[in-house]
């Protein structure tokens, strides 16, 4: 194995291992935001998410009665998701104007 | 620290928006001018990982947690403009795929998260790097300062969004206040997270860190 792929694959690992294992660990408490909006009353001024239905919503919540298991699988979706647009996007980034060819590196 | 929609009016969203693309369309032609092909599956697994670590929420008060964001941990490992790019591709997918964060509020948390996170976080990192030892562990204690100070800069953004936009009339020292003080202890948590992610990636592969410079004066060129 490559040193790029092994970074890659050690990476990939803790990606998932934070988002099925650590997560699990989360605090259910509102975040900053959301509890400054509670404290200050304009909460309520929050519309439904447009996409509430969307299959993993809220990660995953509504998947199963098994929420070890939905957070297992809303953070192996979501990592993999995000690798695959995130590739997406850099890879654009290496093809829009300011590149240089690969062979010009020194 | 994600805006759902409704928090802030359809124009003044709109014009982040605008921003949050305008920003996007920067991003992509900046960060290509420096990563190199065999990049590009690195920058994706450091978007892949923020996105990880966003959904650990620590406790910081009773009743209040708080979550990463990542900007500095993104921009540090593979430049600002990169991590601008992480920053919209974990909101986008969250906003998509998971309802967090609203989708019209999208261009205001780019704009709290990318620019400020990111972009402002990254230079607040570069100040920082300045005054303090010229090693690995000023890499680590800038990284973790800046990331720390960068969340309570983003809630002031969004203070200022709830100033131009906001959908109720409140008093916005009250709003800054509670804002500010929260994210501040927040901020800690950012810090902390930053601080062992980079300071784990720097010690193994110090050449996979973009903003830490070549103390050693050895390092090959491994990624060229």
């Amino acid at each position: 194995m490559t040193r790029d792929r092994r970074i890659f694959v050690v990476g990939l690992v803790a990606a998932l291992l934070v988002a099925v294992v650590v997560a699990q660990f989360a605090s259910s408490d509102p975040d900053g935001l959301e509890y400054v909006a509670e404290q200050e009353g304009f909460l309520e001024t929050a519309e439904d998410h447009a996409l509430a239905g969307a299959p993993l919503a809220d990660y995953g919540e509504n998947v199963s009665d098994n929420s070890w298991l939905n957070t297992a699988l809303a953070g192996t979706v979501g990592v993999l998701l995000t690798l695959a647009i995130g590739y997406g996007f850099f890879w654009v980034a290496r093809r829009t104007n300011g590149n240089r060819p690969e062979s010009s590196i020194p | 620290m994600h805006i759902p929609d409704g928090f802030i009016n359809g124009a003044t969203s709109a014009g982040f928006g605008v921003a949050a693309a305008g920003g996007v369309g920067a991003a992509l032609r900046q960060t290509g001018k420096y990563l190199s092909d065999r990049q590009v599956p690195l920058a994706g697994l450091v978007a892949a990982f923020v996105f990880a670590a966003q959904m650990f929420n620590f406790p910081v008060i009773s009743g209040m947690s708080g979550h990463l964001m990542g900007g500095v941990l993104a921009a540090v490992l593979i430049g600002p403009w990169a991590g601008f790019i992480v920053i919209a591709v974990v909101l986008l997918v969250q906003g998509i795929f998971f309802a967090d964060g609203g989708l019209t509020a999208l261009g205001l948390n780019i704009f709290n998260l990318g620019f400020i996170g990111a972009l402002g976080g990254y230079a607040i990192y570069r100040m920082l790097l300045q005054a303090l030892p010229k090693n690995e562990n000023g890499v680590i204690i800038a990284a973790g300062l800046a990331a720390g100070i960068s969340v309570p800069l983003a809630a002031l953004g969004f203070v200022v969004q709830f100033a131009i936009g906001g959908t109720v009339d409140l008093s916005m020292g009250t709003v800054l206040t509670a804002m500010l003080g929260t994210h501040i202890l927040i901020g800690i948590g950012e810090g902390l997270i930053t601080a062992m992610v980079i300071g784990a990636v720097v010690r193994s592969r110090p050449d996979l860190v973009y903003g830490a410079p070549d103390y050693t004066g050895v390092r090959t060129e491994v990624l060229a």
